[in-house]
């Protein structure tokens, strides 16, 4: 087996081989920050919409809730399947990346608004009665009480979610996208070892995940500091004496 | 025509009655106590008045004008009258102290910033901290927070001033500091409903003091009729254990 | 649009995609306590294991926890072939994510066994307790409790999340058993969707029986929801 290894590793290692592998990386990363961004704006809107008050708003909140407990308890490979198809009644030649990306979307929105209640829950009954007092909107208290004071504690899991989610990518190889596992198939099927072609795939994400995530750590400490020993809350000039 | 006006006010969470029929009245100018104990339902009339409970009985006035606690246009309204001050002062943990006190007369009253701000120092001044304009709530000591909750208040322009126990999560050597800025005011001739536990402080500045027991009002009168002759049996037995110390 | 929606086909197959369900709960089991078993043993190197174990033990958790648990598959089912071992899909899958799950949970049981305050071993030291003893009767009830929530959770994710990656490389859980059923009735759409239900309520039900499990045995406030 080693033999054959040392064989195969020079037609491995190609440039050609290795720009793919590179290319196939960043349509891994694109699908992920994108559709975990554009999920990440949608859960802020569930959650919001979610606490709309008032009894003929029942409806929309009980459309909120029920989202996020529904796609949380399926499968991501599920979730892209039913887009996929779903996608493909109406556009039948859509393309995958897009299909993908949106799969990932509706999946991160249902595990990033759970993030996004529990810390707006974090934030004082009394803050939020202070700003009612004095006729403060929802949507004011929204922007600025409860986002300021909760996102030290929104961003560090939503960040973790979306980079976590980097290896979860590799199911929408399924569905024929042109991401790392995708190629990692590819290049088995050409010929090349198993162990060869998914080790060195391995080793690729986890060159995403791992100093990403740490990434992520290094943040969550940074932002546990409170506001008044943060830089850059002191956006304002001093005024005068 | 009274400035504020509450008749039979009455609140309840669930089973449990907090209010019951409770009437008050204030003119302008006026200062008027609510002293009783605990549960007694007084910082529940503060936030029924401010629209953060909701009542299940009663009616209100502002200035003659009535308050319907179930329209959230008419609750918007009495809060443009109204302002209150809490007990654990609820300064905006993200902003500065400035900022505290010029974002609801800049962002919902819609003043002119630089008016606001210029009125902000001078009422920061007033309450004795010019010098924390750029301070965050948790860099300065309750009695600090609570000063910059009253100018906060006072931002607003109200015509009538809720206090609900202002003083009493504060370490006693700052509760003075409170209570001079407190009569500072009264003495301007603001009109002010005040919760307190400080029996010294209501008999010195509150022209009428209402003692009030499990939700109901027990006795109304001047601080000397209370304090010194109380009519009603249990007023005798409140003023006779607060007064033992 | 041009596709009429014929549900009753799908619901007509719901004892085959049942059967799938009952792989995918075998699964999730396997997957669970061969893992957990893992993660017993990587926890306690972690935590009582010399410098070289513990970097070891630190090394196979940064491992899987940034690699794809569809790779580490790929990896045993076609990469062991190489070295002339030949699995079928069901027992990669079964290894993988074992392996993936064993990580995971080597962290949690660690946070368990960190959360045992050094006074508490103390005070049964002082009781006269031996060592097997001390962790019977305190450290183990006290971990339990700690991180009952968090392997209760755990599992339902390695159910939900895990098993239907068997799928891919022909396992019959559940989601294989849709994939198998409309490769036939070409009810794509129809199946998919009853899969999405029946994975909702298998998850519901075993949130709430953890849920109650660990009310009455730990007295823990599991969340359901």
């Amino acid at each position: 087996m080693l033999g054959r290894l040392a064989g195969e590793i020079p037609r491995f290692f190609t440039l050609q081989k290795l720009a793919l592998l590179l290319e196939a990386m960043g349509t891994t990363l694109a699908m992920t920050i994108i559709g975990c961004v554009f999920g990440f704006l949608l859960a802020f809107t569930i959650v919001f919409l979610r606490q709309t008050p008032g009894r003929l708003a029942l409806p929309i909140r009980l459309v909120a809730i029920l989202y996020v407990e529904i796609f949380r308890r399926i499968p991501f490979l599920v979730v892209t399947y039913l887009v996929l198809f779903f996608i493909q009644i109406f556009v039948s030649d859509a393309s995958l990346f897009a299909i993908a990306v949106i799969a990932i979307c509706i999946y991160s929105t249902a595990y990033t608004a759970e993030i996004i209640r529990g810390g707006f829950e974090s934030v004082a009954r009394q803050q939020i009665e202070a700003a009612a007092a004095m006729n403060f909107s929802r949507w004011q208290t929204l922007m600025s009480v409860i986002i300021p004071q909760s996102w030290p504690v929104i961003l560090p899991p939503a960040v973790a979610f979306a980079v976590g989610f980097i290896k979860d990518t590799a199911l929408v190889s399924q569905v024929g996208v042109f991401e790392l596992t995708f190629r990692g198939k590819e290049l088995n099927n050409e010929g090349f070892s198993g162990i060869l072609v998914f080790g060195t795939i391995a080793l690729l994400y986890f060159a995403m995940s791992y100093p990403l995530s740490r990434w992520g750590r290094w943040l969550e400490q940074r932002l546990a500091s409170s506001p008044s020993k943060r830089p850059q809350q002191r956006l304002r000039p001093a005024h005068g004496p | 025509m009274h400035h504020l006006q509450v008749k039979d006010l009455s609140s309840a969470y669930g089973p449990l009655t907090v209010l019951r029929s409770v009437s008050l009245t204030l003119s302008k100018g006026e200062v008027v106590a609510l002293i009783g104990p605990s549960g007694s339902g007084k910082s529940t009339i503060l936030r029924v008045l401010m629209g953060l409970t909701p009542p299940t009985g009663g009616e209100v006035w502002v200035d003659g004008a009535a308050i319907d606690y179930r329209s959230a246009a008419s609750i918007r309204a009495a809060r443009e009258r109204m302002a209150i001050v809490f007990q654990q002062y609820n300064l905006f943990q993200n902003m500065d102290v400035m900022r505290n006190v010029t974002i609801a007369p800049v962002k919902i009253q819609g003043r002119p910033r630089q008016e606001v701000e210029a009125e902000a120092v001078r009422l920061l001044a007033k309450v004795g901290l010019a010098d924390k304009h750029h301070s965050y709530p948790d860099e300065l000591s309750g009695g600090q927070q609570q000063r910059v909750a009253i100018a906060r208040a006072l931002a607003l322009r109200p015509e009538i001033l809720l206090l609900d126990e202002v003083t009493s999560a504060l370490d006693p050597e700052l509760v003075n500091e409170v209570l001079d800025t407190i009569r500072a005011l009264a003495a301007e001739g603001m009109t002010m409903l005040i919760v307190s536990h400080e029996m010294g402080f209501v008999r010195e500045v509150a022209s009428k003091v209402v003692m009030m027991d499990k939700g109901q009002v027990v006795e109304e009168g001047s601080p000397r009729e209370i304090f010194d002759s109380p009519t009603s049996e249990r007023a005798r037995e409140f003023v006779g254990k607060i007064l033992r110390h | 649009m041009n596709y009429t929606f014929q549900f009753g086909v799908a619901f007509a197959q719901l004892p085959e995609l049942l059967k799938g369900a009952v792989v995918t709960f075998e699964l999730g089991l396997l997957t669970f306590w061969g893992g957990a078993l893992i993660g017993l043993l990587g926890a306690s190197l972690k935590t009582f294991g010399g410098p070289i174990l513990r970097r070891v033990a630190h090394a196979y958790v940064i491992f899987f926890t940034n690699t794809p648990a569809l790779i580490q598959i790929y990896f045993l089912l076609y990469g062991l072939g190489d070295i002339g071992i030949l699995w079928d899909g069901f027992t990669c899958t079964l290894i993988g994510l074992t392996l993936n799950a064993g990580a995971y949970l080597t962290e949690i049981m660690r946070a368990g066994f960190i959360s045992v305050r050094r006074t508490e071993m103390e005070a049964a030291e002082t009781l006269g307790m031996s060592v097997w003893q001390q962790i019977r009767f305190v450290i183990v009830p006290h971990i339990a409790k700690t991180i009952y929530p968090a392997l209760a959770n755990f599992f339902v994710v390695i159910l939900v999340m895990g098993t239907s990656i068997g799928a891919v490389v022909g396992v019959d859980e559940l989601t294989g058993q849709a994939i198998n059923i409309s490769t036939e009735n070409y009810r794509w759409i129809e199946m998919f969707v009853v899969v999405a239900g029946i994975y909702v309520v298998l998850t519901l039900i075993a949130s709430l029986s953890l849920a109650l499990v660990g009310r009455w045995a730990f007295r823990v406030k599991a969340k359901v929801f």
